[in-house]
């Protein structure tokens, strides 16, 4: 969908008001909502009032003096911003004086402001340009032999935009987006009268501060004041495309500028749901990587992984992808091969792919990457409130009074659904965190969490349960919606289960590590506390326990009746772009699309009709089942499109032994990444940029992603498994990815009155979306639960086999940071490097003075499963105990340290917790030398392709 | 697969049931999860693992889930 390149700007943000108040603006008659400013009622009416310092993202500051108005009765000149509409008021925008007032301004401005506008990179899109034309200034009769700012020195120490000071106006539109939008603080205005600058931390450069580059601030700066480098180099966007970004599960729509098939920037959508504009260094800035020189562009195959590869045809590649998955199921039987759908790709394609398995395949040999991150969901939510999703909109959290972050860090996963949870935090809403290390969100500027609960890793059931016994026994069940919504013998068992005094906060602080006070206090918050929600991540789900934690937090949800109506719920953060959707779409092995088991007969008998083959009613093998087959030799083939498992899954020799054993490994992705290396077939992958589709973020909200270039390669990844299906004798007939919408809809019910045309309507839509709601659904399990009555789950604490020992004293938890993104192979192909070279081992001051470990200094971490060694990093915001890093490069090799110890009901891998010991070492351990030697002998033989 | 990894799953299936207050529903809860989420071989090898060593390393209530619903765990022909 063509979008202009910039969107209108009403000037303060609209006001919502069941009153009404009607003026004359002009002599035209305008009704607004109450609370509405003037220049907004002005510019919802198609009157534009000259403004610099106003912009509807940000509150009015009445500062820049351009939108002064006349009211019938009122002396003076007031600001159209800062004033507010009422009822009966008579408002002039243009006269004589109001003219010669502006004029005057814009004068001033100009006269400290180079007139280089022919060569500035704003040229064209400059909204100073655009006020001195408006107010007719023709000359500038102070001249520029005086004091001024024409030759401040430029910071151009960030890696995707520059400061310019000598083109500021000092406006403070970008300090007031870096403390409004963003909630960073990094941004002032230092000095005073003529000296007011923009200044970055306490007068640093910006990347020496402590700006995250989220680009709210160039958004907002009406001048090349703040200036992104690509449009400097490249120059004004000639036209632009609506589209949804392919990082974290936010999925913040974007307008992609472009010139021609190039990418100029990358604008967040004031039109995006998810993110009402505001986006990340991430999603503004990091998409170099869709055309990096490392993108595979050539089908290539090989008959072994230690072979070279030989790049041939599509064709070529396809047939002998085919004709070895055909080889092997005669060999091995039907069973013997499977597929990966990718949580990066599209809903569509991850349809595709499943369908294939099901069908060309013949078995329910397809997963998906949700198997490691939030499978518990899944399961949790599903048996206790009936559907497999979140329950919000990311909006909802602004009806919050308490929020409850569990297993989280938004502020570097979700960073923009972290924004827009400090603006509700500043606003008043209370805070508590259940994090074993001491995260931003605890305390930062302005944000001070009420209750901040250090548990031990693995301990969050046995957190679950005390914080529900002090709801239980000290009477804040919410009763009534209890007896009104949910299973009554289920809700007493439950009950009678949490009130045991083992489950107190007495006798489980000393396994969780937390006071029992602390433990009561953040309960009765909690449950007294008005409007309460619970966001939670992967720390939660990437446990032995994963599921019981989901179903410990749907039990407090409906116990304090904070479900079904906004500013409550019970919100996953999900990791990746579409995990969500992958998992609606039948990306799992036991489950066809709309979470129905592949056991009922008339679901599958549905999709046998549809699909004109026989579907098994067995559930097929999930990705760790799939490796431990392929050990014991019974799966020898696999079509993994987009996902990393060698650096993804935990413990990576168990995965390489299980890859190195098969016969048959067909990857799809753009880069050459480390499962990649273990393949037989490489099919070049097609970016979010190169394909239309939907992707689903985690408030169900399914989002059009739509093609802004040609693929790079010839051909968008679900052309590909088309082709692919075919060669293995089964026809897929679709001419665009909206047709394999159509069809998901049409099997689907909850996603029956979905539709690229309604998408494009509507701009997303959160499923369900049928015949009971037609535009799809905000809020879930509003009048009732979707499986009818909320069902109580007993959630009893098992503590985790991974054990410290005196061999491995210390625990190991994993998670992200905000520059880099998952296993880094995107993040790492672009300048977002700067903040994050290596990933490092952060542990407690403690630890590391008993182990003579030094800042910066190597350190080997050590468990059951491996051995690998990284860079230390001493940090208080560790507790005692435990240690932490990141997973973002494949030389670090943290996931060959952890182990496969999984959730009971998913097998999702416990990521979060492995006993370790960490000392002092001077050398790369066995694995990362062996690891080093093998990359360099896969550049080799990929090398070799392109000799060809 | 690997039979120490199958009964360190089934046990930790054992365990989450354990909890129950009804033991028939937890044998069910126990037997159904296998029934849905296990891919046949590898009930098939549990199944094998319970005749040829009598399950002897499994939970008591995973031994009793699996027994009591054998057929159920059956792999189809």
């Amino acid at each position: 969908m063509f979008e202009q390149l910039n969107e209108k700007d009403f000037g303060t943000p609209k006001r919502n008001s069941e009153q009404e108040v009607t003026l004359e603006i002009d002599g035209m008659h305008v009704t607004v909502a109450a609370g509405t400013s003037i220049m907004r009622a002005a510019a919802e009416s198609g009157v534009n009032i000259p403004k610099l310092c106003a912009t509807d993202s940000l509150e009015p500051f009445g500062s820049c003096r351009l939108c002064l108005v006349e009211i019938e009765g009122r002396k003076g000149y007031p600001a159209s911003c800062t004033t507010p509409a009422e009822t009966g008021m008579k408002v002039r925008t243009q006269s004589p004086k109001l003219q010669s007032l502006r004029k005057g301004v814009m004068e001033l401005y100009l006269s400290d402001h180079p007139l280089d506008c022919l060569t500035c990179a704003a040229n064209g899109n400059c909204e100073l340009q655009d006020m001195a034309g408006v107010t007719g200034l023709r000359e500038v009769r102070y001249g520029y032999d005086g004091e001024n700012h024409l030759h401040s020195k430029k910071d151009e120490s960030n890696p995707y935009f520059t400061y310019d000071p000598s083109k500021c106006i000092v406006c403070n539109r970008c300090v007031r987006a870096c403390e409004e939008t963003q909630g960073t603080f990094a941004l002032t205005i230092s000095g005073r009268g003529f000296d007011s600058r923009v200044s970055a931390g306490q007068d640093q450069p910006f990347m020496e501060s402590e700006c995250v580059s989220c680009g709210a601030c160039v958004q907002a700066c009406p001048t090349a004041t703040l200036q992104e480098k690509s449009v400097i180099a490249i120059g004004q966007a000639e036209h632009s495309i609506e589209t949804t970004c392919a990082y974290c599960g936010v999925g913040c729509g974007f307008n992609a500028e472009m010139k021609g098939n190039q990418v100029v920037r990358m604008v967040p959508s004031k039109n995006g749901r998810a993110n009402e504009g505001h986006s990340c260094v991430k999603g503004r800035f990091a998409w170099g990587y869709a055309t990096h020189q490392d993108r595979i562009l050539k089908p290539m195959i090989r008959g072994k992984f230690t072979d070279p590869w030989r790049e041939v045809s599509w064709a070529e590649a396809l047939d002998y992808a085919a004709s070895e998955f055909k080889r092997i199921q005669n060999k091995y039987g039907r069973d013997s091969i499977g597929g990966i759908v990718s949580s990066r790709c599209t809903n569509e394609e991850g349809y595709l792919v499943q369908k294939l398995v099901r069908t060309a395949f013949g078995n329910n040999n397809v997963d998906t990457c949700a198997r490691v991150c939030h499978s518990p969901t899944g399961y949790g939510l599903k048996q206790t409130l009936g559907e497999s999703a979140g329950t919000q909109t990311f909006k909802s959290v602004e009806h919050s009074d308490v929020i409850l972050v569990i297993g989280a860090n938004p502020t570097d996963a979700h960073p923009v659904f972290a924004s827009r949870m400090k603006k509700r935090l500043r606003a008043g809403a209370r805070l508590i965190v259940i994090d074993p290390r001491k995260t931003e969100l605890v305390s930062s500027p302005h944000i001070k969490a009420a209750f901040h609960l250090p548990l031990k890793p693995g301990t969050n059931v046995a957190m679950l349960s005390a914080l529900a016994h002090v709801i239980v026994t000290e009477g804040l069940l919410a009763n009534d919606f209890i007896a009104s919504r949910c299973e009554d013998t289920a809700f007493r068992a439950w009950r009678d289960f949490v009130a045991l005094p083992e489950n107190s906060p007495e006798a489980m602080q000393d396994i969780t590590g937390v006071s029992a006070e602390l433990v009561r206090g953040a309960a009765r918050l909690y449950a007294t506390g008005g409007n309460a929600a619970i966001y939670y991540g992967l720390g939660v789900t990437e446990h032995a326990q994963g599921s019981t934690a989901v179903m410990g937090i749907a039990n407090l949800a409906m116990a304090t009746g904070n479900i079904g109506r906004e500013g409550v719920g019970v919100n996953p953060l999900r990791g990746q772009n579409n995990v969500q959707g992958s998992c609606d779409i039948g990306s799992f092995p036991h489950e066809l699309p709309g979470y129905r088991h592949v056991s009922d007969s008339t679901t599958r008998h549905l999709f046998e009709q549809a699909w004109g083959v026989e579907i098994q009613a067995e559930p097929g093998l999930r990705i760790p089942n799939m490796f431990d087959a392929a050990l014991d030799g019974s799966f020898k083939g696999m079509y993994c499109q987009g996902e990393d498992l060698v650096q993804s899954d935990p413990n990576t020799q168990h995965v390489t032994a299980a890859l190195a054993a098969m016969e048959c490994i067909v990857v799809q992705d753009i880069f050459m990444n480390e499962t990649a290396m273990y393949a037989h077939v490489f099919l070049p992958g097609s970016s979010f940029l190169e394909k239309d589709g939907t992707f689903t973020n985690a408030e169900r909200r399914i989002s059009r992603v739509r093609k802004v270039m040609p693929p790079k390669a010839g051909y968008a990844d679900w052309e590909v498994t088309i082709q692919l299906a075919q060669r293995l004798g089964y026809e897929m007939n679709y001419q665009h990815p909206s047709e394999i919408m159509d069809e998901i809809a049409r099997l689907t019910p909850t996603f029956h009155g979905v539709s690229y045309q309604k998408i494009d309507a509507l701009g997303s839509i959160q499923w369900p979306c049928n015949d009971d709601a037609p535009e799809g659904t905000p809020t879930m399990h509003v009048d009732e639960f979707v499986r009818g009555k909320g069902r109580f789950i007993i959630t009893k604490y098992v503590a985790t086999d991974e054990k410290i020992t005196r061999k491995f004293p210390l625990i190991l938890t994993t998670g992200r940071i905000l520059s880099q993104y998952n296993v880094g192979v995107q993040t790492r192909r672009t300048e977002n490097v700067q903040w994050h070279e290596q990933d490092l081992l952060e542990i407690h001051p403690h630890d590391a003075e008993e182990r003579g470990i030094q800042d910066g200094g190597w350190v080997s971490i050590q468990s059951r499963a491996g051995e690998t060694v990284l860079r230390a990093k001493v940090s208080e915001r560790m507790q005692p105990g435990v240690v932490y890093t990141t997973f973002h490069f494949p030389e670090s090799g943290a996931n060959v340290i952890t182990t496969e110890n999984s959730d009971w009901a998913t097998n999702c891998p416990e990521y979060k917790v492995t006993a370790v010991q960490v000392m002092p070492v001077s050398e790369p351990s066995a694995w990362q030398k062996t690891h080093t030697r093998f990359s360099k002998a896969q550049q080799a033989l990929l090398a070799q392709a392109k000799l060809v | 697969m690997d039979m120490h990894n199958l009964i360190h799953m089934a046990n930790q299936i054992g365990s989450f049931y354990e909890a129950m207050p009804d033991q028939e529903e937890a044998l069910l809860g126990i037997s159904g999860h296998l029934h849905n989420f296990w891919e046949p071989r590898m009930r098939k090898q549990l199944l094998e693992y319970v005749d040829a060593e009598a399950g002897k390393e499994l939970k008591p209530i995973v031994l009793s889930a699996i027994r009591a619903h054998r057929n159920q765990l059956s792999p189809r022909p």
